[in-house]
């Protein structure tokens, strides 16, 4: 099962290296990590999308708690939770492509960035889902590169959780 | 008042009592050892190597409780100490381990006798800090301190930079800590321990299984006046040993691979096992899919982490344990419970027909010494509160079998990392911290020469160690798979140089005694104890005994080799 997990951890230094280290120490599955400070300047904020069984995902909560330098884990769960990723793709765009890249980037909203005579660079943002399925359209048409955010996540409702 | 980082240290360990270090000189440390040589609080004891310097810092904290403080200088410094961080870490011991540092300015650099002892010691570390302003020393000295002595204990490394000891700041320790991200639990959940002592007195087949949390909680009387109160009985493990007295009728001694034939039988027929601070390890359970199937299982533990890792838990408890075992009691007493004694009488006979049908035995020799009568014959002639240090293998396996420890911290030993070389320096430190007890070391051949240099050490600080060598000339724990799973080949394990250990210990200034024949053990131990100062006692045992029972590894527990 893929879980995204929120880490609210010390804005110092190691501590991203603290969190990487137990994942592959232990054996833990990391698909995809991003890190930032947060509103609190004191705090940084790590998503990290993992897969595992049930008790492994306990296993990684339990043992990214017990991190001195980790304040909050949260482990969201799909529905109580939005999740966005960034990714920007080169794809080529020969003569008979070039106009077919662009519907794609349409329907998903996605925004040229850059452009030659030989390639589009596009932006796009939204859920993994929706990126990887404008990624997959595009991916037959040439992908020259792909870079992605991975995944941030943040709750629903109101309420606002510290940092 | 203003003094220099190297002095504030110093400071900071006085106010938290720390009067004994252990520690190695060197270019990065030179100036806390410039401080400490008119610091006259702090006795610093000189090891002949870090490692060892570790281990003794672990062997004072596992005697007494204590934090157990140990000094390194930057790089092969540091990298030396790193066997016994990790052999503290995986068996919780409180320890902080002071570690020289290049000045800020050269570090990344790889400037001379530069280690990131940082990166290196994370992941066997309960946390560390890299000093990097002397303003900080002081809040950070205090915070390794908390963290190494509370929640599950553990090592906690700080590293010093040069320019950091010798940079002046206003000295102010601070009295209390607040970390905002480390909050251990302390109480367990009250309705947690109201539905286990409702399991517990429901139980027909009982076990209570003890780790070494309860040592380290000190929440041996705690356990013991459960035990007893309920009429449960208890086995415990290697770490566990001395939690309860192994002379009452209700021990079952030591389970796992090499425990006895009654502890694995309870645990594999009982229906309610109670894991108090234990952390379900390999050697405890053998093959996971069958320990314990007809059990549901109760575990208390201060580290979440513990619980659900290895087994399925029934009804988990996380809290420190003698607090848990507390409310436990309190509970019991609120509610009238009766002891178990009748209800639990057809289980306790089956336990003691197990314990006719298979004692801890050995086939004794009247000529040739077996290990395990030496054990024995330890335990008959040392004072009831000795301390028993080990090293690893064969040798360690025998004293958790057949020493009998009736009181918490009188066994020293390396369990999880399981570290050739511990038991020398960890007994130093044992008697440097309690110089009015006796304090033996077993040892096999092997691993006493992975830290020998350390005779030097306990000859010149007059530290009264009994060192106990049982000598086969093998590696002897690996001969012994090697025999049982490998077709005898004896790959590496035949330690083909024979040597004179009595001579060894005369050369460091220590005395040393040989027995070669059964009916020699007792007077070398008796002569041994009786001479003062330092004895190097030597006995050339049976060469391919082995310690049963066994579980081999993989299997259940039930599936004992047995002596036969």
């Amino acid at each position: 099962m893929r879980h995204t997990i929120a880490v609210l951890v010390e804005n110092e230094f190691g501590v991203l290296s603290r969190v990487v280290g137990l994942f592959s120490g232990r054996g833990f599955n990391i698909d995809s990590l991003t890190v930032a400070p947060t509103n609190d300047e004191s705090l940084s904020r790590i998503t990290v999308v993992t897969r595992g069984d049930e008790q492994i995902i306990e296993q990684i909560t339990k043992q990214l708690n017990k991190l001195i330098d980790v304040i909050k884990v949260i482990d969201f769960e799909a529905e109580s939770a939005i999740e966005r990723e960034m990714v920007l793709v080169k794809v080529s765009a020969e003569e008979s492509s070039r106009a077919e890249v662009l519907r794609i980037a349409d329907i998903f909203r996605a925004k040229v960035i850059d452009v030659t005579p030989k390639s589009y660079t596009l932006e796009a943002t939204g859920s993994p889902a929706k990126v990887s399925a404008m990624v997959e359209l595009l991916r037959p048409l040439g992908l020259k590169e792909l870079v992605s955010t991975g995944p941030v996540v943040i709750g629903r409702g109101a309420k606002g959780w510290r940092g | 008042m203003k003094m220099n980082g190297a002095r504030i240290l110093l400071e900071c360990l006085k106010l938290e009592g720390v009067d004994t270090v252990f520690g190695y000189p060197g270019g990065t440390v030179i100036n806390l050892y410039d401080e400490l040589f008119s610091f006259k609080e702090i006795r610093h004891i000189l090891p002949r190597h870090e490692q060892a310097g570790v281990h003794a810092a672990d062997g004072f904290a596992r005697a007494t409780g204590k934090v157990g403080v140990a000094i390194a200088t930057s790089g092969p410094g540091a990298t030396n100490t790193i066997t016994g961080i990790a052999t503290a870490y995986m068996d919780s011991i409180p320890m902080v381990i002071i570690t020289g540092q290049v000045p800020t300015g050269l570090i990344g650099n790889d400037a001379f006798q530069e280690a990131d002892i940082i990166g290196i010691t994370r992941p066997c570390t309960k946390h560390n800090f890299l000093v990097k302003d002397v303003k900080d020393l002081a809040l950070i000295v205090k915070k390794a301190f908390y963290i190494a002595r509370t929640g599950r204990p553990g090592p906690v490394l700080i590293d010093l930079p040069k320019d950091v000891q010798m940079a002046q700041a206003e000295f102010h320790y601070p009295e209390t800590v607040e970390i905002r991200g480390y909050k251990p639990t302390v109480e367990g959940h009250p309705k947690q321990v109201e539905k286990a002592i409702a399991m517990i007195t429901h139980a027909k087949k009982p076990v209570i299984y003890v780790g070494g949390g309860v040592i380290l909680g000190n929440a041996a009387p705690e356990l013991t006046a459960l035990a007893k109160r309920l009429g449960i009985p208890v086995t415990t493990t290697l770490m566990g040993l001395g939690s309860f007295p192994e002379d009452d009728s209700l021990s079952l001694g030591l389970l796992g691979m090499h425990g006895t034939y009654y502890a694995n039988m309870a645990v594999s027929h009982c229906d309610v096992l109670i894991a108090v601070a234990a952390r379900f390890d390999d050697r405890v359970t053998g093959k996971i899919a069958s320990f314990a199937p007809h059990a549901k299982i109760v575990h208390i533990d201060v580290d979440p982490t513990s619980i659900k890792k290895n087994v399925r838990v029934d009804l988990p408890i996380v809290g420190d344990v003698r607090e848990v075992l507390l409310q436990m009691l309190k509970v019991i007493e609120e509610r009238k419970v009766e002891s178990g004694d009748s209800q639990l009488a057809p289980w306790l006979e089956e336990i003691a027909d197990w314990k006719t049908k298979q004692p801890m035995t050995y086939q004794q020799s009247k000529t040739i010494i077996k290990p395990q009568y030496v054990i024995q014959r330890l335990r008959a002639l040392s004072e009831p509160d000795a301390i028993v240090a080990t090293d690893v293998g064969q040798h360690q396996m025998w004293t958790a079998q057949f020493f009998g420890f009736t009181k918490p911290r009188t066994l020293l030993t390396s369990g999880g990392l399981g570290t050739m070389g511990f038991g020398l320096p960890a007994a130093m430190g044992a008697q440097a911290a309690l110089p009015d007890r006796q304090v033996i070391v077993v040892c096999g051949d092997g691993g006493f020469q992975m830290n020998l240099q350390e005779l030097a050490t306990i000859v010149q600080n007059r530290l009264n160690v009994k060192i106990v060598i049982l000598n086969n000339n093998f590696l002897g724990m690996v001969r012994q798979w090697q025999e049982l799973f490998f077709d005898k080949r004896y790959s590496s394990t035949c330690m083909e140089l024979p040597i004179d250990f009595v001579k060894l210990a005369e050369a460091f200034g220590a005395t040393g005694l040989q027995a070669t024949k059964t009916a020699e053990v007792d007077e070398v131990i008796k002569k041994g104890f009786a001479t003062p100062g330092p004895v190097l006692m030597e006995f050339k045992i049976a060469r391919e005994e082995k310690v049963f029972p066994m579980v081999p590894a993989g299997a259940s527990l039930t599936e004992m080799v047995l002596a036969s």
